[in-house]
């Protein structure tokens, strides 16, 4: 019965805020900690006491095919857990940068519909309930990336804007596909209607399906919105928005239409496994010509990305685990990586990593911390990125595809040199920088450290035996295929 | 004598006044009826903010800002979606899952005949009826010549 509150909760946080806070922002700071604490707490006991077990709730008491059903599996409580630490981290890094913006109650208040939004994507198994909470998180987004309200800014909310809008009518377009071969709208009840239709239907459901979630994951050919959208935002919602809501919007829509309602068609995983190699390559190869720290990082997340669609066009066992595993792994450090680059920003003034030079002295933590997580994400022990793409690599040369496991090898070697780049030109290297413009605070450090320590903490989820406990519920879930329908339609 | 006064000629302010308390009607009328003929909360709540409209157009800016009290109109849009949570949590309580019915459902094709959605639709209403006009409202005071520049 828990799982309606991953929507309530953050919902009435979100219209409760511009209430209680009218000029200062010091409720709407404590209430939306407050809330993402909860969810942090529910989900972590949904993932960890519940797990294993498929729950359904019924919205309003109606039974499918009729109503609309909320389904919290392993892989949903994975989500909302993953999506709520990053949301917690954000929101103590975001106070004092956000005031830098001139900032008031109404960041909070979207902020807290942007993880309502993400949590109702993860929790429903309702088609159009999905899409509807996708627009939800994805207006949302679109007013955090213009939050600093200068000419670029709304420029990149703009172009997001119209590439969002494209992708909202080719699922809408999907949506009444698969609406009219069927009759019906929830995810279990598609996937049993789908089975007696012709496969040309099908091909054209999933197609419409890989090119509108596709945009969201912002997959190679998809992912021209990406970079200024992701680097436009503030910090804080940056991290969001590459950390989490590519994911939930994007890879785990992705991951549980193709495999849990369609049962994983071979063409499109094929499909997958060439979109993710052309992410991988082209996106860091498009990062490392970028002098905007938080630009790089943007062309970073596409190649991530990449990585996780590979690992899912594998369809075994072990690509999957690589692929869930690296999601949480890219939540993780490439939230770090943004805060370091809106710590960097608010003591240096600039984004441009030409002008930065030598502060490991004079910021000892945001230095520390970015080693670690561009260690993390070139993917060197011990720490986690290096396990998950590791993950991957073996699934990939097991599954009979080495030339998809050396184009991994190879995006990381240059995922490294990029990172080399960062290093070298805007923490290290060069004169030393003598005087900041701005502070550092106590919420943009302990963000920092904490997603630091998780760093090396999700390192641990290889170990066996707590990977029985974590990633395994979660990928049985996914390789169930559509057998997941049956367990949700007897519940 | 040029006419000084903000808004536009005092035909279309009389003919305003006139109609307005009819388009409310006719907006309310929609809400209330949503569950037995077409439309519901959010048609009737489009109509509403159409009134409100224009009032805007007629009047002008100052006069309806003054008319309306826009700190009370936005305290009431917060509140919408907070009562439709609210009803959805009372539907947990009694009624045993979110948003079920826990009113009593009434006489056939009465007016009270659909338990909890007729409150949900005034609700929702409101919040659209708001909404739309707080957006048209905002779209009237931006500048695009005051823009921040880089």
């Amino acid at each position: 019965m828990i799982t309606p509150y991953f929507v309530i909760i953050p919902l009435a946080a979100a219209f409760l805020i511009p209430l209680v806070s009218k000029r200062k922002t010091g409720p709407a700071v404590l209430l939306s900690l407050a809330s993402t604490f909860a969810l942090v707490v529910l989900s972590g006991y949904a993932f960890f006491g519940r797990s294993g077990e498929t729950l359904v709730y019924r919205m309003s008491g109606w039974k499918l095919p009729v109503g609309i059903n909320l389904v919290q599996d392993a892989f949903s409580s994975f989500m909302l857990v993953m999506v709520s630490l990053i949301a917690l981290t954000s929101l103590v890094f975001s106070p004092r940068y956000i005031d830098r913006l001139g900032g008031d109650a109404k960041y909070y208040s979207l902020f807290m519909v942007l993880v309502a939004g993400m949590n109702g994507v993860v929790v429903t198994g309702d088609l159009f309930n999905l899409f509807v909470f996708m627009e939800i998180a994805i207006l949302a987004a679109l007013a955090l990336v213009a939050y600093g309200g200068r000419a670029h800014e709304f420029e990149a909310a703009f172009k997001y804007a119209v590439m969002a809008s494209v992708s909202a009518s080719l699922i809408l377009i999907g949506i009444a596909v698969a609406y009219s071969a069927t009759s019906s709208l929830g995810l279990a009840t598609i996937s049993r209607g789908l089975e007696r239709q012709s496969p040309i239907l099908v091909l054209w459901v999933g197609g419409l399906f890989m090119a509108g979630f596709g945009l969201k994951t912002a997959a190679m050919p998809f992912h021209a919105w990406l970079p200024d959208a992701h680097s436009s935002a503030p910090a804080p919602i940056s991290a969001m928005l590459s950390g989490v809501l590519i994911k939930a919007l994007g890879v785990y829509v992705l991951i549980r239409f193709f495999y849990n309602v369609l049962g994983a068609p071979p063409l499109f995983l094929q499909i997958f496994l060439v979109l993710g190699a052309v992410s991988i390559i082209l996106g860091v190869l498009l990062a490392i010509g970028q002098w905007d720290i938080k630009r790089l990082l943007a062309y970073h997340s596409i190649s991530q990305i990449g990585y996780i669609l590979l690992a899912m066009g594998l369809d075994t066992t072990l690509g999957m685990i690589g692929a869930v595993y690296h999601m949480l792994n890219h939540a993780v450090f490439k939230s770090l990586l943004f805060y370091n680059a809106g710590a960097l920003e608010t003591a240096l003034g600039t984004r441009d990593l030409r002008e930065m030079g030598n502060v490991s002295k004079l910021l000892p933590v945001t230095s520390g911390t970015s080693l670690i997580a561009s260690l993390s994400i070139s993917g060197v022990p011990p720490f986690n990125g290096f396990f998950s793409k590791l993950v991957i690599i073996i699934a990939a040369v097991q599954a009979g595809q080495p030339l998809f496991a050396f184009v991994a090898v190879v995006g990381s070697l240059l995922t490294l040199a990029s990172f080399l780049k960062v290093q070298k030109f805007g923490l290290r290297g060069g004169r030393p920088v003598e005087r900041l413009i701005g502070e550092v605070d106590g919420g943009m450090k302990t963000a920092m450290i904490l997603l630091a320590a998780l760093c090396l903490v999700t390192s641990l989820l290889i170990v066996p035996g707590i990977r029985e406990t974590t990633i395994d519920p979660v990928v049985k879930v996914i390789m169930e295929k559509t057998g997941h329908a049956q367990i949700v339609l007897e519940k | 004598m040029r006419d000084v006064k903000p808004g536009l000629t005092v035909i279309v302010k009389t003919v305003n006044r006139l109609i307005l308390w009819m388009i409310f009607l006719y907006g309310i009328y929609i809400i209330l009826h949503g569950h037995l003929s077409p439309g519901g909360g959010f048609g009737g709540g489009v109509v509403l903010a159409l009134g409100f409209l224009g009032v805007l157009l007629a009047y002008g800016r100052g006069f309806s800002l003054n008319w309306l009290r826009l700190g009370t109109l936005r305290d009431l849009e917060y509140s919408a979606p907070l009562l439709f949570l609210g009803f959805g949590l009372a539907g947990m309580a009694w009624g045993g899952a979110f948003l079920a019915n826990f009113l009593s459902k009434g006489k056939l094709f009465a007016l009270l005949s659909s338990g909890v959605i007729l409150p949900l639709n005034i609700v929702i209403g409101l919040k659209v009826g708001l909404s739309l006009f707080l957006v048209v409202l905002a779209l009237a005071e931006f500048d695009p010549s005051q823009g921040d520049d880089e």
